[in-house]
């Protein structure tokens, strides 16, 4: 008996090492970003251009547009797109039609993001013939569809079916009960999940690297290649300068904390209860 | 519409009534959306089809099976990549599933609820880290403990599987979590009134019964881990050579795509590059789909036994 309990202290130790390690990754993470992207942060970076490479200074101003740039086009093209697939599927789908949508949607979900990339090259940027923030939107807007589709649909699916029936039962008709009692309802949680869903495609790289390229200067209109931060830090963290590096540092504790500071607040602001890989 | 005055709203409306009540517009709509879903995702197994048909009808199934990847040459196999993206996998697998279960197993049967809440939420915000951020401390963090460890080159297959062990754990601890706290309380109890230990009752019973949820999170994170693209990209080495010690320098096919796909100069170079986009495709959703019905089996089983 003292062996087995023992076995099962020492068990439970384990287990509670490898939580205590998994844990610390990301503090791990936070530590370095904060020591050395602190470091090289300064105003300049966020408000000048690039400078050519080798000399120093200089920072991201475009990048940091760029990124806001697409991620505005990706929530004005996929969210609407994603979000009326989910209505239809929580409060109109019949038979197995969206049995199969969904289970597409989560195929869809888990194409690698480089893949996605790949198709937005063939249906935008050639046709086009150039790289253009359209381009990498688009293929942010692919990667953004399938999620806000699903939080929106599992979200409307929580509102009571109480408040549906209160709503027909005073003759509204189906889509009014949607729009006027469901929807409202659902909003907080729709809305967080839209956040999470709109940070994660955020940080995405490998889809923008042949969609919107990236640029040295400013880009005006969709029309043009334009720089974002993650394809910045790629660029710059591979390059064999020093400044160069001290620069992805920066960028990358700018995007990290866009990231964290929109994950947590969505979190736990809006609505606790959500998880985004179920 | 006119209401007839005595018979009212109870008189079964019209196809036209209902067309001009809006239900059938909302419901049209909106399930045009959905199917752009289908219609996208077959847009894109289309494009990639169709992109790749040049190496598909020139090297047919030889080009997963060649190793000479020249694009000078004109010769395009694909084998040195599919070794990494594999190799690479597998040993991130090798090292995340039994750290990531443990973990699921403390935060799931053990911690406290606050506690297990408070790590969830560290874990689900690490999930959310952007893989190019990983491959910046591979860069810069990583590799130079590799080289001081006595890899050769700091960069290379074992560097980028640590890179993404630590990607993936993520999504197995907290997909395993929810399948290990769907297993019936009862099932907990009747191990624990027979005598076992917690650690015997979790080991012998909780997790055997939650295995279907377990093995379906490895999977997804397997599906993640061949496409993870940026964090490879930045410390596998780019060697497209197959060599013997999991220390030397490698290539993936999403590391290909994603260094080449800019410089391809000539059509059947692209059109090989597409083809690998066709393979990590197909692999992908062999595993998400698999993944995903293991899942679900795990997860309506136990809301069965309420």
């Amino acid at each position: 008996m003292i062996w087995r309990k023992l076995v099962n202290w020492i068990m439970f130790a384990l287990t509670g090492l490898c939580a205590l390690a998994t844990v610390s990754v990301l503090f791990f993470i936070l530590g370095y970003l904060l020591w050395y992207g602190s470091r090289s942060l300064s105003w300049s970076f966020l408000t000048h251009l690039p400078t050519p490479a080798g000399e120093a200074g200089g920072g991201m101003a475009n990048a940091i547009l760029g990124t806001g740039k697409l991620l505005l086009l990706t929530t004005l093209m996929g969210v609407p797109a994603g979000f009326l697939a989910g209505v239809y599927l929580s409060e109109f789908g019949r038979g197995s039609f969206p049995a199969v949508v969904r289970y597409t949607a989560d195929l869809l979900n888990g194409v690698p993001s480089i893949v996605i990339g790949i198709f937005a090259y063939a249906i935008v940027v050639k046709p086009m013939r150039h790289f253009s923030a359209l381009a990498g939107a688009v293929a942010l807007s692919i990667m953004v569809i399938p999620i806000t589709m699903r939080t929106t649909e599992q979200f409307l699916r929580a509102v009571p079916q109480t408040l549906r029936e209160g709503a027909l039962a005073l003759g509204a008709s189906q889509w009014k009960t949607v729009a006027s009692v469901v929807i409202p309802a659902g909003f907080r949680g729709v809305l967080t999940g839209t956040i999470l869903g709109v940070a994660r495609v955020a940080g995405e790289t490998a889809p923008l690297l042949f969609t919107s390229f990236s640029n040295q200067y400013w880009s005006s209109g969709w029309n043009q290649p334009t720089a974002s931060l993650p394809v910045m830090i790629f660029n710059y963290a591979i390059s064999p300068y020093d400044d160069w590096h001290r620069q992805a540092w920066a960028a990358g504790l700018v995007l990290l904390a866009l990231m964290l500071t929109a994950n947590v607040a969505a979190r736990l602001v809006l609505s606790p209860k959500v998880n985004q890989n179920a | 519409m006119t209401i007839d005055p005595v018979r009212g709203a109870s008189r079964p409306r019209s196809f036209l009534g209902r067309l001009l009540a809006g239900d059938q517009v909302a419901r049209a709509i909106t399930a045009t959306f959905a199917g752009g879903i289908l219609l996208l995702t077959g847009l894109l197994v289309f494009e990639l089809f169709q992109s790749s048909a040049l190496t598909r009808d020139k090297f047919g199934w030889a080009f997963l099976f060649t190793r000479i990847w020249d694009p000078v040459a004109g010769q395009f196999g694909a084998l040195p990549f599919l070794y990494g993206t594999l190799a690479t996998s597998a040993l991130a697998l090798a090292m995340a599933v039994p750290l990531g279960l443990g973990a699921a197993i403390f935060l799931a049967e053990l911690a406290p609820p606050r506690i297990s809440d408070a790590l969830t939420f560290v874990i689900e915000l690490l999930a959310a880290v952007p893989s190019v951020i990983y491959g910046l401390l591979g860069v810069f963090v990583l590799v130079p403990i590799m080289r001081a460890l006595g890899a050769p080159y700091g960069v290379g297959v074992l560097t980028a599987a640590v890179v993404l062990a630590v990607m993936i754990l993520p999504f197995i601890v907290s997909i395993s979590r929810e399948a290990l706290l769907s297993v019936p309380r009862e099932q907990r109890e009747a191990a624990l009134a027979l005598g076992a230990t917690r650690w015997e009752s979790t080991w012998q019973v909780v997790v055997p019964f939650a295995r279907l949820g377990i093995v379906g999170s490895v999977f997804l994170a397997l599906a993640r881990a061949l496409g993870e693209t940026m964090a490879v990209t930045m410390v596998i080495g780019n060697d497209p050579r197959i060599h013997a010690s999991i220390l030397a320098p490698g290539y993936s096919i999403a590391a290909v795509i994603a260094n080449e796909f800019t410089e391809a100069t000539s059509d059947l170079h692209l059109s090989g590059l597409i083809e690998l986009g066709l393979v990590l495709f197909f692999l992908t959703v062999l595993l998400n789909g698999v993944a995903r019905l293991l899942i679900l089996s795990t997860t309506r089983r136990g809301t069965q036994h309420p």
